[in-house]
């Protein structure tokens, strides 16, 4: 659609490569720092490749820290909030969407403040919630936060999802004597569900990346301590077990790229049907 | 990406917008079964929880800073006494507090500024290649956007660390300590929150530019329109409902950085030289247990927040969004 010359387009594609190889390499660093035997992290003339890949680091993650533990808490948390998130949402979307009602307008404009609401700010009242209702140091007090904070972004995303499915199909499945309820699960929900997926990144992102809930709630029971905790548990000022951060790093963040990657196809379009309306 | 926004049908009407079609007319439905208050049935998950973790919270959050409220009333010592607007009246004359807030506020605009800039270049960018290393390039931002904000910081003060790093070998810049310096430390977190906040830039303004119809620019160029002109007149137009979806989002995402200051400048930097508003909040809170003193500081950023919300909406209505 542009007519571009051709010398600018081998230039506009060389500086592309370079840009990309500049992204990637941070995750590249980090992927083969968590490899290297400790002798050439702690060089001072560190090579971008090695040439004896060793598993010392992760040895040193999951013996040490019970890093596994902490990789399956996470998991739990992250799990728990989409799954709870995406029913939720999914039903207060339908409600927004599909009927008209006395203060609609205010609800939505409700949510979209919500979105706004700094969460960081509100860990001090919530620790003393979770204090009060026993919960500091379980990890309800990581998964209960966390259904409500992705639960406005989640309603706003899943609006679109639940506009695009044409009345005419509601309206036949009333006639041919469906219930409510079943026009919701059957029909409703299969046919949102690439919606719900793209929505449910931004939960398990929000979720699993979280270091300030997981840093304030849990506090005294360390089994019950997410990633981010663990990892910061090597790194001390001025002498750094690089290779163990790398590794935990590398741990952490795998399971996001491997997610991501699952529901790329689907997230761009959804970013890209939001722009698209 | 286009067939693939097709083929997923849905278009999703997020924050994130372009200006909706006319309005349909509303429909009426309470005759229908189920009666007037089904919506409110299926809305009641949502608002209980809501109504439990974020607007009980928002409301203790305001009563706690109009409190005495330290580590002898958490712990039942002394009683909680009311202080009015004391613990503002503190916190205003603290001369920390406005130096801290001027910080915050500068080092956010850098962030939202380096981000926008990087995000629309790289989005224009990815118009004018082929598939090859637009893959190449979308695969690699991907990567960065998935990056969790504790291992990117991680990962970013490992790169310029002063002894193992490769950046200061590259640079020739020898043992040079990035976090040391206040101005070179906030730099180092801007690289790492550009590079994870940048993606989602280039892929929104990307799929908005790939969605203005062909048609319409190749009527332009047959009439003869410069490039100039037809970036001026059609595309520009058509990108500002995402240009201020993204600029908003990246306000606030960057206004509220808490992961990378904490992690990088380990706790607010030496002496505090690094502290944006949301890690001096909680260090005034769960560090020196002035709970009343933090939660005035979240209360000020919940307005600062709550404006640029306004803003928003504004925005918003005036681009005629039906809600």
């Amino acid at each position: 659609m542009f007519r571009v010359r051709r010398p600018w387009r081998l230039f506009a594609e060389a500086s592309a490569l370079v840009i990309a190889v500049i992204t990637a390499f941070p995750l590249y660093w980090m992927v083969l720092s968590a490899f290297k035997p400790a002798g050439e992290i702690q060089s001072t003339d560190a090579l971008p490749w090695t040439l004896n890949p060793s598993l010392d680091s992760f040895r040193r993650v999951f013996e040490q820290q019970d890093f596994g533990r902490y990789f399956l808490n996470s998991l739990l948390v992250a799990c728990a909030v989409v799954v709870a998130s995406a029913l939720i949402a999914f039903l207060a979307a339908t409600a927004v969407t599909r009927f008209r009602f006395k203060f609609r307008t205010t609800l939505l404009i409700m949510f979209l403040v919500a979105q706004m609401v700094p969460i960081e700010a509100l860990a001090i009242p919530l620790f003393f919630l979770m204090r009060d209702a026993g919960q500091l140091n379980t990890l309800w007090s990581l998964i209960l936060p966390h259904i409500a904070f992705s639960l406005p972004f989640a309603i706003w995303m899943l609006r679109g999802f639940v506009k695009a499915v044409p009345e005419a199909l509601e309206e036949a499945a009333y006639i041919d004597g469906a219930s409510r309820t079943r026009f919701l699960w059957q029909i409703l929900f299969p046919l949102v569900f690439p919606g719900l997926v793209a929505t449910s990144v931004f939960s398990f992102i929000s979720t699993w990346n979280d270091f300030l809930f997981a840093k304030s709630f849990i506090i005294s029971d360390t089994s019950q301590s997410t990633l981010p905790m663990a990892l910061l548990v090597f790194f001390k000022p001025d002498e750094n077990d690089w290779g163990g951060i790398m590794a935990g790093s590398t741990v952490m963040t795998v399971p996001v790229l491997i997610f991501f990657v699952f529901v790329q196809r689907r997230l761009v379009s959804g970013l890209g049907g939001a722009v698209k309306d | 990406m286009t067939h693939q926004a097709t083929a997923a049908g849905p278009a999703a009407v997020s924050p994130k917008t372009a200006p909706a079609p006319a309005a349909k007319p509303p429909r009426k439905r309470s005759g229908r079964k189920g009666g007037r208050w089904t919506p409110w049935l299926y809305l009641l998950p949502a608002l209980v929880v809501l109504a439990a973790l974020l607007v009980y919270p928002i409301y203790q959050l305001g009563l706690i800073s109009f409190l005495e409220y330290t580590q002898a009333q958490v712990s039942g010592g002394e009683p909680t006494t009311f202080k009015g607007l004391g613990n503002y009246r503190e916190l205003f004359a603290d001369s920390q507090f406005w130096q801290v807030l001027l910080a915050t506020v500068l080092f956010a605009a850098a962030c939202v500024i380096a981000t926008l800039i990087v995000g629309c270049v790289l989005a224009v960018l990815l118009t004018r290649i082929r598939a090859v290393p637009r893959l190449a390039l979308m695969m690699a931002a991907l990567g960065a956007w998935a990056t969790p904000a504790i291992t990117s910081s991680t990962v970013w003060v490992f790169l310029f660390d002063p002894d193992y790093g490769p950046v200061n070998r590259l640079l020739g810049l020898g043992d040079f300590s990035w976090t040391y310096e206040r101005y070179s430390a906030f730099a180092l977190v801007l690289f790492a929150v550009v590079w994870c906040s940048f993606p989602f830039v280039m892929v929104t303004v990307y799929a908005g530019i790939k969605a203005i119809p062909t048609e319409v620019l190749e009527a332009a160029s047959l009439d003869g329109a410069s490039q100039w002109k037809i970036w001026r007149s059609i595309t520009a137009p058509m990108l500002r409902p995402i240009l201020v979806v993204v600029t908003i989002q990246s306000i606030i995402w960057d206004f509220k950085i808490f992961t990378q200051i904490y992690v990088m400048t380990n706790g607010g930097g030496i002496a505090g030289q690094n502290l944006v508003l949301n890690v001096y909040a909680y260090q005034k809170a769960f560090a020196s247990s002035q709970y009343s003193l933090g939660s005035a500081i979240g209360i000020v950023m919940l307005l600062i927040l709550l404006t640029v919300t306004l803003v928003y909406l504004r925005l918003l209505r005036r681009q005629g969004e039906e809600l």
